[in-house]
């Protein structure tokens, strides 16, 4: 028989060895994998996305910003640019850079694999919101061009992608979305944000701060040279002109901008066992497989929930809604809007049951 | 009441009229009978094909026994591993095949489920769809029906659970309902068999055309999606003239479901009015053409620019328009039930279930109760079994294998044929039989009463928290409980977790909730070796907590790796989070107990039995052939000892693990057996090794310790035996409803790597202890 303490402390060694190589994020062997991904090819990609998503928003590429998005410096940020030059994908006209016509293509096949990637994370994969993103970045550069096909057939060819980005089809058409600057919009004006500039990061973080993100409804209801007043979902922002600027949006018709104008409230969450209330919105930062089957048992604005008991562990709590009984987790409650009903008048059996309720707890 | 024979005496006898020529027949038959094959219908026999929808927990299943009188036969959907139910019903001189369709909130294809529900009534094409209905919750069955008649008008409505409505003072004027939805509505209490004859007319009628059916089209509110269909929906017209769901499949279009374009492309769709089975007119779209009086290469165009169409709209419907259209079948279903529901107009004083509810989840007696339950079942489980196990164990192996043997001497048997079949997988099977079912027999069906009662919901309802914080979900307490009893039966019952990856984790840590199979074991070597370092007056309290102990490593091992396995592994996986709380049921005692005996017992003993009796084959063989002068099992013995010693086990214990992979509860004779034959004692009949029982404690004692057995042995013995692969019936199962050979990879090789892990720890630091203090 070994001698213990030696056997131990080589099995510690080995667990510690796997544990170092396989660790998820940090371990060894994905960091190479990782780190072997990022080829001459897909820096040269990321260029050509971030040039056609510009040319697209009929912005202005500077040096300092291709390096900033793409996190190099200016020497090697202007290299890659000499490098593509060459390779016909994209010339210089009076200093401004522009895509040719093959480098445009490439560009949209890149853009269409990411958001691709983006929708199937988004519908078939448990990762989170803040996931997406860099998953297809790295998804974009791997996928063949007939994986990338067979990708949208099983998605059902989608349209847009989770963000509200449109799909460029697999003959590279996107149609142009008019978006214009959050500035640009009139007192009373009902709107989508598109697209919120990612440069300079300064601003980019304020707007984060903020709470804007792409999909929400706006409605404009002051603009000053000062400031801009805006509702969304019920709730006021006020922005400086220098942030609004970098907020793009497109406008919407009256039906669809119900979120803009109706306070979203409370959540479901501050429902007292007992008390009732309708549904006014259920959140889209929800993960879209939970939304759909939240959806298809009738958890749907309008619907009436009553909160009915917690569980001894306080959660989840049982709501009844539609005849059922059906109990939801905090975080799934937390991003259920509703509005609470006032107690119906004395005398009705209702409220009689809810005063008795809220005895018991 | 007997519905077979209620059919048979009330139903009218009606002439069967020779159906007319062509398509426009109105009481022959219209199910797509390629379609069908294709689906895995055999329609041989049959006249008409019944479908059976619902959302779950309606009484969908007590509805299909009522129409069928249990005769049921269960199949898989062809390719998938979702199990149906089929049985037949005959009724006013017609044959009736009926297909129970899983159970779906919704048809939007968001689930597998859903998805074969839809499949089939679309392609299919079934001569009549029942959709089974929960009175007390129309509202929300009405969104299912609302959606099954978009696709097909040939519905009949079993409104069951009339009784319930009625007990909590629900009014449902069903003539309304009938009117409003345009199809024929049968209230009905399946339970008591109330309603049967009803509904049974209502589909005869249906199937023969005697009745009109008109269900109401969707109102669509969103000003884009109707613009976008006000385009389509004439062009679908055009390409598959008389469709009778023409406004749905452009719905289906515009959401760009590709089963549906696929069917478009290939003129699939156009077979479903024309409901005449010609091979050719299924795959090849120029026969439909033809039988359509078009020009062949017309109607290619027009598929084309159908689909064309199709795709261009798409961009301009926005990207909420799963959300939309839900909406607007909500908005139809809650305009229909306020029409023919009256809720009572006083709430009731006294809710009976929601009593219920507040008392088993209380916040000081909900977990009491919960406990005070389960410890009932196990008592009653292990104190009931004991008794008919010995008796099996009487008969199976006390008489009738003495039997076997003189018998197969007389007969002249070789020794080592008698050996193999009798010595080997008889005796094998016999002793798995004993130990496995009698509590099985009694686990299941008092688990199935639970179930039945609708306390279980609750239990996961209570629990959800500590799965939650696991990453896992609720009802994986129902998994494990029912893990106890058998992890084969367990893992199949993570079918009621929807959640992709809720349901991998459930199945994955089955395998450490401690089954029956095992207990055996635990209980005999706490009783040997840590019972006995207690005083006398302690040792039976001391070895159960022991037991005990190790069944509550399982479900913290359970959560353990619930956590691993959601942050790393299964993080990709997509994870929801729906729990419904039924109403609760009286259960009907005699129902329960025989579905849980065919469902759950018989199912897993078949299985067990299966492997069990090659497994004795191969032991036989292990311990009676000889190689260079020794049986084969003292050889691999003599290889896996210096692994077995390392982690403070031995090589008899690993190789009886090996052999014991059909059924742990070998594991017990074959270390006895094995320990013999390695100490060359091999004890049988003929001098030959068998597997033995030994009843006297003394006995069993003195043969561990001539294998060399020390407390660290017992120790990590009673650890391993929680924390290994599962047993072949378990794996096997596990293939069977993953599908995926990774994943069963995962599930039989992680506790394994675990075990081997814990074991060799505890045993470094039992002898590092052990030098230091001696």
């Amino acid at each position: 028989m070994p001698n213990p303490l030696i056997s131990l402390l080589i099995g510690l060694a080995l667990l510690a060895l796997l544990a170092a190589l396989f660790w998820p994020d940090r371990g060894f062997f994905l960091r190479w994998q990782q780190a072997r991904r990022m080829s001459a090819r897909v820096l040269r990609e990321d260029a050509l996305k971030y040039l056609y998503t510009h040319e697209l928003e009929g912005r202005a590429v500077t040096l300092q910003s291709l390096a900033g998005e793409m996190g190099v410096s200016l020497d090697q940020a202007a290299q890659l640019l000499g490098e593509m030059t060459q390779l016909g994908l994209m010339e210089t006209h009076d200093g401004a850079y522009a895509l040719t016509p093959t480098g445009r293509e490439v560009a949209v096949q890149v853009l269409r694999a990411h958001r691709l990637w983006e929708r199937y994370l988004s519908e078939h994969s448990g990762y989170s919101e803040e996931e997406w993103h860099a998953r297809a970045d790295q998804a974009e550069h791997l996928l063949a061009p007939d994986e990338v096909d067979a990708l949208a057939q099983q998605l059902g060819d989608p349209r847009f992608d989770p963000h509200g980005d449109p799909i460029p089809t697999a003959a590279g058409e996107t149609p142009r979305l008019e978006t214009k600057p959050l500035t640009h919009l009139n007192p009373g004006d009902l709107a989508r944000i598109i697209h919120l500039e990612d440069q300079p990061e300064l601003v980019y973080a304020q707007l984060v701060a903020e709470g804007l993100h792409p999909g929400m409804e706006i409605l404009v209801v002051d603009k000053t040279p000062q400031r801009v007043r805006f509702l969304s979902r019920g709730n006021e922002h006020v922005l400086a002109p220098i942030l609004a600027a970098n907020v793009f949006v497109t406008p919407i018709p009256k039906e669809q901008a119900e979120g803009a104008i109706h306070p979203w409230g409370e959540t479901l969450t501050s429902l007292h066992p007992g008390e009732e209330a309708e549904i006014v919105a259920v959140s889209r930062t929800m993960h879209p497989a939970e939304r759909h089957r939240l959806l298809d048992l009738g958890v749907l604005p309008g619907a009436r929930v009553r909160a009915e008991f917690e569980s001894p562990l306080g959660e989840p709590v049982a709501y009844f809604i539609r005849g059922a009984l059906i109990a939801l987790r905090n975080d799934q409650a937390e991003k259920i809007f509703v509005r609470k009903m006032t107690p119906a008048p004395s005398g009705n059996g209702d409220k009689r049951d809810v005063a008795l309720i809220r005895e018991d707890a | 009441m007997n519905p077979q024979e209620d059919v048979k005496t009330r139903g009218p006898k009606l002439p069967i009229t020779p159906p007319p020529a062509g398509a426009s027949c109105a009481t022959c038959p219209v199910h797509n009978l390629a379609n069908l094959q294709k689906l895995g219908v055999d329609m041989t026999d049959w006249d008409f094909v019944v479908a059976l929808a619902g959302n779950p927990n309606t009484g969908k299943s007590t509805v299909f026994n009522a129409l069928t009188g249990l005769k049921q036969h269960t199949g898989n959907w062809p390719g998938k591993t979702v199990t149906r139910a089929e049985g037949g019903f005959e009724y006013g001189g017609h044959r009736y095949k009926l297909v129970d369709l899983p159970g779906a909130y919704s048809l939007l294809a968001t689930s597998l489920d859903e998805e074969i529900a839809r499949d089939f009534i679309l392609f299919g094409q079934p001569d009549v769809t029942i959709v089974v209905v929960d009175a007390t919750r129309l509202e929300r069955n009405l969104n299912l029906t609302l959606q099954v008649m978009q696709i097909t008008d040939r519905v009949v409505i079993a409104l069951n659970l009339m009784d319930e409505a009625r007990r909590k003072g629900i009014q449902i004027d069903d003539r309304r309902l009938a009117r409003d939805l345009g199809v024929p509505v049968a209230p009905m209490a399946a339970r008591q068999g109330e309603g049967i004859p009803e509904l049974l007319q209502a589909v005869d009628d249906v199937a023969n055309g005697r009745v009109a059916v008109r269900p109401p089209r969707i109102q669509i509110r969103s000003p884009q999606v109707r613009k976008a269909l006000e385009t389509l929906t004439p062009l679908v017209e055009a390409a598959f003239p008389g469709l009778p769901n023409a406004q749905w499949v452009a719905l289906r279009l515009l959401d760009g479901d590709q089963n549906i374009i696929k069917a478009v492309e290939s003129g699939e769709l156009g077979d479903l009015h024309i409901g005449v089975v010609e091979e050719d007119r299924i795959t090849q779209p120029i026969s439909i053409a033809q039988t359509m009086d078009i020009d062949p290469a017309e109607w290619r165009e027009r598929i084309l620019r159908l689909l064309e169409t199709a795709s261009r709209l798409r961009w301009e419907i926005g990207t909420d328009f799963h959300e939309q259209i839900v909406t607007d079948i909500f908005a139809e279903a809650s305009r229909i039930a306020s029409r023919a529901v009256t809720m009572p107009g006083e709430k009731p004083r006294f809710d009976l279930d929601r009593t219920i509810d507040r008392i088993v989840t209380h916040r000081v007696w909900g977990f009491p109760i919960m406990i005070g339950l389960f410890a009932l079942i196990f008592w009653i489980t292990i104190t009931g079994a004991n008794y008919p196990s010995q008796l099996l164990s009487t008969l199976l192996i006390g008489h009738v294998y003495p039997w076997l043997k003189a018998g197969a001497a007389a007969i002249g048997l070789p020794w080592w044929l008698s050996g193999l079949l009798i010595d080997g997988a008889y005796l094998s099977t016999a002793w798995v039989v004993s130990v496995m079912l009698p509590p099985m027999a009694i686990f299941f069906p008092l688990f199935t009463l639970l179930e039945d009662l609708g306390y279980l919901p609750r239990l996961a309802f209570n629990l959800d928290e500590l799965f939650h914080k696991a990453g896992a979900h609720g009802k994986q307490s129902l998994s494990m409980m029912m893990g106890f009893g058998c992890n084969a039966a367990g893992v199949i019952s993570t079918r009621i977790i929807d959640s992709p990856r809720e349901r991998l984790i459930a199945i994955i840590t089955n395998n450490f909730a401690l089954c029956n199979g095992r207990w055996p074991l635990q209980i005999l070597i706490a009783t040997l070796f840590i019972g006995a370092l207690a005083p006398p007056y302690l040792a039976g309290i001391i070895s159960a907590a022991a037991v005990v102990g190790v069944a509550l490593l399982g479900v913290l091992l359970t959560f353990l790796v619930s956590f691993f396995l959601s942050r790393t592994m299964l993080r990709g996986e997509v994870s929801t989070f729906t729990l419904e709380l039924p109403p609760y049921r009286p259960p009907r005692i005699l129902q329960t107990i025989y579905t849980s005996l065919i469902d759950r017992t018989v199912y897993v003993l078949w299985r067990a039995v299966i492997f069990a009796a090659p497994a004795g084959l191969i032991i036989w063989i292990l311990a009676n052939v000889t190689v260079a002068g020794q049986p084969v099992a003292t050889h691999i013995v003599g290889w896996l000892n210096p692994v077995g010693i390392l982690i403070g086990l031995n090589g008899v214990i690993l190789l009886a693990y090996v052999v014991a992979i059909p059924a742990n509860e070998l594991v017990i004779p074959v270390i006895l057996m094995l320990t013999l034959l390695m100490v060359g004692a091999p004890v049988g009949a003929d001098g030959s090794a068998t597997l033995i029982e030994v009843e006297n404690m003394d006995e069993l004692m003195q043969i561990f310790q001539l294998g060399g057995w020390t407390l660290l042995t017992a120790v990590n013995l009673m650890l391993f035996s929680l924390i290994h692969n599962p047993c072949s019936t378990t794996i096997y199962t596990i293939y069977k409803e993953t599908g995926s050979r990774k994943w069963t990879t995962v599930a039989a090789l992680l506790p394994l790597a675990l075990g081997f892990l814990i074991t060799f720890f505890v045993a470094q630091l039992w002898r590092l202890a052990a030098m230091w203090t001696g």
